[in-house]
């Protein structure tokens, strides 16, 4: 679609341009209306009132939590992808999401975690041992890794966590209430502080991905390829790997499992940006936070007055091109 | 000795194999001995010996009371919904020819938890009561899962239908209706909510003869058109050219198979949840021990499947008694890593 770098450049400015318009219409649209003046006048003119109230506590919050966690997922889905060439890879297929969940919810009915700190280092390590798994699943026995094997060991997992997360709120009907908005995924509620705890994280993990993306590359024609032109792949592997579990988990630990960014968004960035991860990963990032806090808006208006977790808008928007990409036939050999 | 005895009608033939005859003779006996514990143990042990004497009606009053109107209902419910699932799984994986497929996996049951979460968070009001009977909610549950067959069907058609785009799009298809379900969870009372998870575990906790003859007439219906589609269940294992030259309709064949597959996970599931991978392993389980011909591999798998999830109840009432564990966080815990295994064995 965009050929030619000074296009793509410039593609990416617009991309931030518009996660920068859409950041605003998520912190004026909703429930309560406010308006730009009154965002505006929130920081310079603090007047106590609801609007005030509602845009410093909670629209500018979750507007913000939404384009990291956006962002984050976005670069998760591409990393995963490039490395199990596999087009349906992404932290909810692969029960990466799904292991974050249920260590959470293991905290939380167990071990009486309560604060967002523990909420994300436990949801890393749910992350870390899921992916591990899966990975672990999906490259054993004969045959080495494949896409099918991979995707329905990660399916499996995803089972499993999800069982057993359902057998602990089953005995828990404190943990449930607590927890079932947050598992279906959710930007609603978070403070800025629970933002700034994993921020830094994400923000590190970001960089360290588009440093990465020359290597995805090279890694991207085989990994045969990739050793050959002199790629250190374990070293590789086992960064990248790192950077999908501390995005994925610190996503989780903060926003809850939501699912497809991951997988749709990559497909984007590749239908605009064509194979060269040096730009597929930034404007994975830019659309990945954009279609988060787009669906957040609309989350607010499906089941006024209440509202839907944002995770569900994404499933509702990703099943369609999910369904499309399997159809591409990508799975034929 | 001949292998096989052959039973022979006008319009139908069965080949009866010998050695399988014998494990399902086993597998039967296995089941009812389940049955007979499952029965016996709970907050008030009752002898084997003392359980067959109630059933017989000639027991202790207390005795009687206790496994005619609490257990015994609960243990058949168990047995069928396993049998159930189980049964559903075998014909899936025969329908579609991958021994990784189930109705838990593609999203059958996901289909039909989502109907009946549904259910009950639409139609109850303030006050928690439900404004339909609840005898409806197999009805839903069972349309909820049809609904996703179809859906399924039709969007993995494309020239015909792979294996693998029949399971991608089943997962695609089953992480949306968790989303779905979840958000019925969100809208409708906390207390619902935590009903319907219990409910979507998969557990036969609190049921009654109701519940048993509401299921039982579904599990028995279905028997008779399994009987006669069993042969060509056979037939469609070759492969779709082979099953035309047979004389077959392909498509009319597999849709009546979907139905039916559809029809046992969707009844099963409304009485007793959600029960995860029973109807994948039952089937594995069932073909190392009575071989792949589905003469032999259904009652096989239905046994199983019974078996498992009346132990896997049994387990989930006595282990960490006095919590109730669903039944299904066993058959997961099980199945998980039995499934596991296959794929590292079906390279």
């Amino acid at each position: 679609m965009l050929y030619g770098n000074k296009i793509k450049a410039a593609g990416l400015i617009v991309g931030l341009m518009v996660a920068l318009i859409i950041m605003v219409l998520s912190v004026v649209l909703g429930y309560t209306n406010t308006s730009l003046k009154q965002a505006i006048e929130a920081y310079t003119a603090f007047n106590g009132s609801n609007e005030h109230l509602i845009i410093q506590l909670s629209r500018v919050p979750r507007s913000l939590v939404g384009m990291a966690v956006g962002i984050s997922l976005g670069i998760a889905g591409v990393l995963m992808q490039a490395l199990t060439r596999n087009p349906i890879a992404s932290p909810d297929i692969f029960g990466v999401n799904a292991g974050a969940g249920f260590f959470i919810v293991f905290g939380v009915t167990f071990l009486g975690i309560s604060s967002i700190q523990q909420f994300m280092w436990i949801g890393f390590l749910g992350a870390a041992v899921a992916a591990g798994l899966a990975y672990a699943l999906g490259s054993a026995g004969q045959g080495g890794l494949t896409p099918v094997k991979l995707t329905l060991a990660g399916a499996v997992m995803a089972a499993l966590f999800a069982s057993l997360t359902q057998g602990m709120l089953v005995t828990n009907e404190k943990a449930l209430d607590e927890v079932l908005f947050w598992l279906a995924g959710s930007v609603e509620g978070r403070k800025l502080s629970m933002l700034a705890t994993v921020l830094p994280a994400l923000v590190i993990a970001w960089f360290i991905s588009l440093l990465l993306s020359r290597q995805l590359n090279a890694f991207a024609l085989g990994e045969d390829v990739a050793i050959s032109l002199g790629q250190k792949t374990v070293v590789f592997k086992l960064a990248a790997a790192l950077m999908v579990i501390i995005l994925a988990g610190g996503s989780v630990a903060i926003a809850g499992p939501i699912s497809f960014i991951g997988i749709v968004v990559p497909h984007f960035a590749r239908y605009l940006v064509g194979n060269d991860h040096r730009w597929i990963v930034p404007y994975s990032a830019i659309i990945g936070g954009i279609m988060l806090v787009m669906a957040d808006i609309g989350a607010r208006y499906i089941i006024m007055p209440e509202e839907a977790p944002v995770g569900v808008v994404t499933a509702l928007i990703g099943t369609p091109f999910f369904i499309y990409i399997v159809r591409k036939g990508i799975f034929q050999k | 000795m001949r292998k096989y005895w052959v039973l022979q009608r006008k319009s139908f033939s069965f080949l009866i194999d010998k050695k399988t005859t014998v494990s399902i003779i086993a597998l039967t006996l296995a089941a009812v001995v389940a049955m007979l514990i499952s029965i016996g143990v709970g907050d008030m042990y009752i002898a084997p010996w003392d359980v067959l004497q109630a059933l017989m009606g000639t027991g202790l009053d207390i005795n009687q009371l206790i496994i005619t109107e609490f257990r015994l209902p609960r243990v058949l419910v168990a047995f069928i919904a396993g049998a159930s699932l189980a049964l559903s799984g075998a014909i899936l994986q025969g329908i579609i020819r991958n021994p990784l497929s189930s109705p838990d996996m593609i999203g059958i049951t996901g289909g039909a938890g989502f109907a009946a979460v549904a259910f009950l968070t639409m139609f109850s009001d303030d006050s928690n009561n439900l404004l339909l009977s609840i005898n409806y909610l197999p009805l839903f549950a069972f349309g909820g899962a049809t609904l996703v067959a179809f859906l399924i069907y039709a969007l993995a058609w494309k020239d015909g239908v792979t294996p693998i785009r029949l399971i991608l799009i089943g997962i695609g298809l089953m992480a949306l209706l968790q989303a779905l379900t979840t958000l019925m969870m969100l809208i409708g009372p906390i207390y619902r909510a935590s009903q319907a998870t219990i409910w979507l575990t998969g557990t036969v906790y609190g049921t009654s003869w109701k519940e048993v003859k509401a299921l039982l007439p579904w599990f028995i219906g279905m028997l008779p058109i399994l009987v006669l589609l069993v042969r060509r269940l056979n037939i469609q294992g070759f492969g779709d050219d082979l099953t035309k030259g047979a004389g077959i309709s392909v498509h009319r064949e597999r849709f009546l198979l979907l139905m039916v597959c559809t029809a046992l996970a969707g009844s099963a599931v409304a009485f007793a949840g959600a029960m995860g991978f029973v109807g994948l392993i039952g089937p594995h389980i069932a073909r190392r021990i009575s071989g792949s011909s589905f003469g032999g591999l259904l009652p096989a798998s239905a046994l199983i499947g019974g078996i498992m999830v009346v132990l896997a109840d049994l387990a989930g009432r006595t282990l960490f008694s006095p919590l109730e564990v669903p039944a299904g966080v066993f058959t997961a815990a099980i199945g998980a890593p039995y499934f596991i295994y296959l794929l590292f064995k079906n390279q």
